[in-house]
């Protein structure tokens, strides 16, 4: 091998020699000579760790990734466009199924915004109600990435766990909203009903019990384990200014080193009341997000019981008539709360002019409502602030230069999901 | 780097660690549920197959106000009254799209008769798309054959409502 010329003549030379009997002909590198050029493959859009209908277009060298084209809007339906044309009270429907695997946490920033042009006051059980179930969303969403990730680079053990895990979450969801994944429960003022106490003793009961075993459990199968680390450490690292300058959020964001947490930073219902550590990774790398989704979940769990142990006793929706109907028994007794019942099941109520953008700290990152409300019924525009977006305009740079199986550990660790991205 | 590093690394000391772990989980009673025969419990507040119920003597109980025509986001629901010969107001017509329902509940959540409810029924998959096009008669007889159930599912959720 000695007297060869340098490795890509090599393989030219050796694989012409192979299929040439005239040896002779290595001497002539021109003749059979094939070159080799960058290929392009589509990744997705029907490819099981795509998480969902995103394509990407990739340019290979090699195995090494050249450049990443994410093609989105397989999954737009037009919902700004919808929501403009049905009253406000309609297109809480539409914020479930923007981030299906959030769904309490999109309605949150629409009740937000609704909230805050209308100046409605929220009592404090249902303000609490809402923080304890949008942190059980926040755990349903990372038990479903955390476990997905770690399938996506190759272990299934742990996502099954995890899945047994969210399986919980789901029905307590059910339990308090009727629905397991499309819960349609926030309002405008509150929570749509309040909840059985057997459920939120329930609730504390599974996160010192049975979540807290399996979800430990899984996350000690990989936290320390050598093939995860491979395919994970070092991958995909975005520099604390990076995530920064590409309008990251979330996990994002905090794995690359900022501390920045909505909750934490514009603290909204009663976030600044409970006590929460905000985790930060060090590296920015695929591992780092891991790890700061899995500190998240326990943070997450912290404020469950805090909520937990303050919730107040009263009212979780508020008694303002022009804006969240009676309950049901004042309505079939007194003529005054029927005819409001009726008038906010036909024309809803209005929402005086102005403008509004309340962001939230979804478990993605920023989820954003802006709402232009003309003084009708219906809201005049609603422009949404996906989370995927900002993270998905990065992934050429993220994924530059790692190899092809790569492409699924990166993809998987900015938690992206489709609904919300192409709305 | 102690020497205690080196031992776990060159023992597969986490992925010894992590097979026996997964080897008490073999030996565990198992998550999965049989479905057919076994299902998991639903609340009372379980949002399934649409059911128009009707008063104890029989008559039925939507008054055609078409609150929930009106609230329904996915305008999934199309219903026409007329007076009736005792001079009652009843629904001539009351046709559910079950395929453009999004199971939002706000259909239940307007009716001020308790008419219209979304039982607890989720196992209605039929072959042809027309068959989930629901007419009065298909909402009626679901109601008959569900007021049990959901009329325990209204009485356990009353406090709530």
């Amino acid at each position: 091998m000695a007297g060869l010329p340098d490795a890509p003549d090599i393989l030219r030379d050796s694989a012409y020699a192979l299929s040439s009997p005239d040896s002779a002909n290595a001497a002539h590198p021109t003749v059979g000579d094939v070159e080799i050029k960058n290929y392009t493959i589509n990744f997705g859009p029907q490819h099981p760790a795509a998480h969902g209908v995103l394509r990407l277009v990739l340019e290979l060298d090699g195995e090494i990734v050249e450049r990443v084209d994410p093609h989105v809007g397989l999954l737009h339906r037009g919902t700004e466009k919808l929501m403009e044309s049905r009253p406000y009270l309609q297109n809480i429907p539409y914020f479930d199924r923007f981030d299906y695997c959030s769904p309490l946490c999109m309605e949150h920033s629409f009740v937000l915004g609704i909230e805050k042009l209308m100046g409605l006051e929220v009592p404090e059980r249902g303000q609490y109600l809402r923080v304890l179930f949008a942190e059980l969303t926040r755990i349903s969403n990372h038990l479903l990435n955390l476990g997905s990730h770690i399938m996506d680079v190759g272990a299934m053990t742990p996502n099954l766990w995890l899945f047994e895990a969210r399986e919980d979450t789901y029905g307590f969801f059910e339990r308090a909203s009727g629905a397991r994944m499309h819960m349609n429960w926030m309002r405008p003022g509150g929570v749509h009903q309040d909840v059985p106490l057997k459920l939120l003793t329930d609730i504390g009961d599974w996160l010192d019990g049975r979540f807290k075993r399996l979800f430990e459990d899984a996350i000690s199968l990989v936290a320390d384990n050598r093939i995860f680390k491979q395919r994970n450490v070092d991958i995909g690292i975005v520099s604390r200014d990076d995530a920064i300058a590409w309008g990251f959020s979330g996990p994002m964001i905090r794995a690359a080193g900022v501390p920045w947490d909505i909750r934490r930073a514009q603290p909204y219902d009663v976030y600044d009341r409970m006590e929460f550590d905000i985790p930060v990774g060090t590296r920015g790398d695929c591992y780092d997000r891991f790890m700061v989704r899995v500190e998240e979940v326990r943070q997450s769990a912290r404020i469950i019981k805090q909520c937990l142990s303050q919730m107040p006793e009263g009212p979780v929706l508020t008694t303002d008539r022009k804006a969240a109907p009676p309950r049901r028994g004042e309505m079939k007794r007194s003529m005054e709360a029927l005819i409001h019942h009726f008038k906010l099941y036909t024309e809803g109520f209005h929402v005086p002019a102005g403008e509004v953008y309340v962001a939230t700290e979804s478990p993605k990152g920023e989820f954003g409502v802006y709402i232009v409300a003309d003084g009708t019924n219906k809201p005049y525009r609603v422009k949404v602030r996906p989370t995927a977006f900002s993270h998905l305009q990065a992934m050429d740079f993220m994924m530059k230069g790692h190899m092809l199986a790569d492409t699924t550990a990166i993809l998987s660790a900015i938690d992206i999901v489709f609904g919300e991205c192409d709305r | 780097m102690s020497i205690g590093y080196y031992i776990k690394s060159f023992t597969l000391w986490e992925l010894l660690k992590g097979h026996a772990l997964t080897l008490q989980y073999f030996f565990r009673k198992k998550a999965t549920i049989n479905y057919p025969f076994e299902k998991n419990p639903l609340s009372p507040r379980f949002r399934g197959e649409h059911a128009l119920r009707r008063y104890p003597n029989g008559e039925e109980r939507c008054i055609a106000c078409k609150l929930c025509e009106a609230i329904c986001p996915a305008q999934a629901i199309t219903i026409e009254a007329e007076p009736r010969d005792d001079g009652s107001r009843r629904t001539t017509r009351y046709d559910i799209d079950m395929t453009k329902c999004i199971f939002c509940g706000f259909c239940q959540e307007a009716c001020p008769v308790d008419a219209i409810v979304e039982g607890p029924n989720f196992e209605y998959a039929t072959e042809t798309r027309e068959e989930l096009i629901y007419d009065k008669g298909k909402l009626l007889d679901n109601g008959d054959r569900w007021e049990g159930a959901i009329a325990a599912s209204l009485a356990a959720d009353a406090p709530y409502r």
